[in-house]
């Protein structure tokens, strides 16, 4: 177990090394010019403009040495400036983290709760109304274009019957609140705001669930076959057989077992939350890193494109590592190797 | 599942017989019967489309932002153009666009996948660290660099697709070679002389793909939404053109005309649930549990 650690560990830099060669070498295979966004479209025929802004962003060199030059400066933790905000990657990156943050763990809690509740009540009721039912809304929720249902939940819930508050974290005059974590619901319970935390809790509704929709999609899926899997045990049986109500056996016995593999499915889950996130930032104008991305995307900015992309990965591989530990812990028949 | 295995394990697929003996497999019956039956509808649809709208996809034809009207089901969006014309266009570009990127991928897969496994050392080392690298980020990320890079259009954004997507097939594919090769018949086809690209084309593939292809056709689906995805934030199909994510886009403009990304969005929707559903019907046949 320790050596099989120290291994997976040892390999993320290298991994993030090579995430950010390729999105580097991605970057400059561009036909597109980001000098468009940088000095805009209008000066682009004023060579001195246009000297001056290359020389001043580093491009008038090689790419070879562009890259050495870049690599050298994220091993000094700098991750270049970005071409738009003209503020350092790193800083931007910290900037809008706590919003996706925020935005994805609301979600995850949603889709895992909702999800192991919907997949324990497909088996119970295997091959009834109830697990067809069940298996429809599962799928619709992976089906959904997250964009799509962003919109239409705007447009009736907010437009239509004002329920719910529009696009954004907090109300348009509300101030955010002094950063401690970044979470604007902890920020607001911390400063003991309580107005700041329903407006932020009610912003936190739509987008989440919107979000989360997708991950009790996937792990109901998950948690219905695994029940199901262990109601053919024979400790399951014994149970039953012992005259314990099914409640019990279900809750007590079979769900605990059961719940194991939906560990690991936190990880893969996070990959659709990643590009969930984008999308559902871009519908709800959430300032965090997927609208980030989307936006550094757009305008070619590079240096943040790469930012976000190493972030994502580095996210994605830590979520793995922490998957597979824990699950090496909750079940120690598994063996890592 | 896991990240980064550094030998991914081997999945053998091999149908249920247990259960469900005699009758028709599980992705021929039920709710995949009915994403079958959608599905084949749609590709109808696309390709006789004149049948089903007297209007073009760019011409507009009648007044602006008309609500769903007995003329116009589902409106005419900010120019005036018929969205239901639009909406059915639309997957003349989804579903052959979904069907290539899967295709393309599938095939550089395999033969990546199968190299790799088949020959293992150097090429497999390599080909297996640069398959690392790729599946270490969310997709979605990487299409959106590669996209942004090569110049936002629709071919483009395929050609991104594909970049991201043949990793899945390659490592599948590799891990079931590997269990394959250790087969007896492999064996007994090496002390018979046969060369190694014969074992391989011959022995080792057929045994090998299905897998891929299972996996292929649940991901249509996926592929389907991330063209939309893509479309929608705007490094994908460009407007005019009639795509169902960058109509999305154009509705989110005219926000308080609701029909102009109803009918898109549920456009997507009916695909990829069909898609799904038919996946669905293929898990339970074939008792997927790898998909990484």
């Amino acid at each position: 177990m320790k050596r099989y650690l120290v291994r997976r560990i040892a390999v993320i830099p290298f991994l993030m090394l090579g995430i950010i060669t390729m999105v580097f070498i991605v970057s400059r295979l561009t036909p597109a010019d980001p000098l468009v966004s940088i000095v805009g479209a209008r000066n682009l025929n004023n060579p001195t403009i246009v000297a001056a802004a290359k020389a001043r962003w580093g491009l008038d060199q090689s790419i070879p040495i562009q890259y050495l030059k870049y690599m050298k400066n994220v091993f000094q933790g700098d991750l270049g400036t970005s071409f738009t905000t003209r503020k350092p990657v790193l800083h931007d990156l910290w900037d809008r983290l706590p919003a996706t943050l925020e935005l994805t763990s609301f979600a995850l809690v949603i889709g895992v709760v909702g999800g192991v509740g919907l997949g324990v009540l497909a088996a119970r009721h295997r091959n009834t109304i109830i697990d067809h039912v069940a298996r429809f809304f599962a799928l619709l929720g992976s089906s959904l274009p997250a964009f799509w249902a962003g919109l239409l939940g705007l447009y009736v819930l907010y437009s239509r019957l004002e329920w719910l508050p529009g696009p954004g974290r907090l109300d348009p005059r509300a101030d955010p609140p002094a950063r401690i974590t970044g979470f604007f619901t902890v920020d607001a319970l911390l400063h003991g705001d309580m107005s700041t935390f329903w407006s932020a809790l009610r912003h936190l509704i739509l987008p989440a669930c919107v979000l989360g929709w997708g991950v009790i999609g996937i792990v109901s899926r998950l948690v219905r076959a695994s029940l199901l899997d262990e109601f053919s045990m024979e400790y399951v049986r014994v149970a039953r057989a012992m005259g314990l109500r099914e409640r019990t056996v279900v809750n007590n016995h079979a769900l605990r077992n059961a719940l194991l593999p939906t560990i690991t499915i936190v990880g893969f889950s996070f990959a659709y939350l990643i590009t969930g996130a984008v999308l559902t930032e871009i519908v709800f104008s959430w300032p965090g890193l997927g609208s980030y991305a989307v936006e550094a995307s757009r305008k070619l900015d590079f240096p943040a494109v790469i930012g976000v992309s190493a972030l994502g990965g580095l996210a994605f591989l830590l979520t793995n590592l922490i998957t597979d530990i824990a699950y090496a812990i909750a079940d120690p028949r598994i063996r890592l190797s | 599942m896991t990240a980064l295995p550094p030998i991914a394990l081997p999945v053998v697929v091999e149908p249920r017989t247990r259960r469900g003996r005699g009758r028709r497999p599980a992705w021929r019956r039920g709710p995949a019967l009915v994403g079958l039956v959608v599905l084949a509808l749609w590709v109808l649809v696309a390709l006789t489309l004149p049948l089903w709208t007297p209007f073009g996809p760019l011409d507009p034809v009648d007044k602006r932002l008309l609500s769903p009207n007995a003329h116009h089901w589902l409106g005419t969006d900010a120019l005036g153009r018929d969205v239901f014309t639009r909406v059915l266009w639309g997957a003349r570009t989804s579903l052959p666009v979904a069907a290539i990127v899967i295709l393309a991928a599938v095939i550089i897969g395999t033969i990546i996948g199968a190299v790799s496994g088949f020959f293992g050392g150097w090429i497999d080392a390599v080909l297996m660290r640069f398959v690392d690298i790729t599946m270490a980020f969310p997709p979605i990320l990487l299409a959106m660099a590669i996209t942004a890079s090569l110049g936002p259009s629709i071919r483009n954004a395929v050609i991104a697709m594909i970049l991201v997507w043949w990793p899945i097939y390659a490592r599948l594919l590799r891990a079931q070679v590997i269990a394959v090769r250790q087969r007896d018949f492999v064996d007994s086809a090496v002390a018979i002389g046969a060369s190694r690209w014969l074992i391989l084309r011959r022995y080792v593939l057929p045994m090998s793909y299905t897998p891929v292809l299972v996996n292929a056709t649940m991901d249509f689906g996926q592929v389907v939404l991330l063209v939309a995805s893509l479309s929608f934030i705007g490094l994908g199909a460009r407007p005019p053109s009639p795509e169902w994510g960058a109509m999305i886009t154009e509705g989110a403009t005219n926000f308080y005309q609701w029909w102009i990304a109803a009918g898109p969005g549920l456009a997507i929707l009916l695909v990829v649930l069909a898609f799904n559903f038919v996946g669905d019907g293929l898990r339970d046949t074939f008792d997927v549990r790898d998909d990484s």
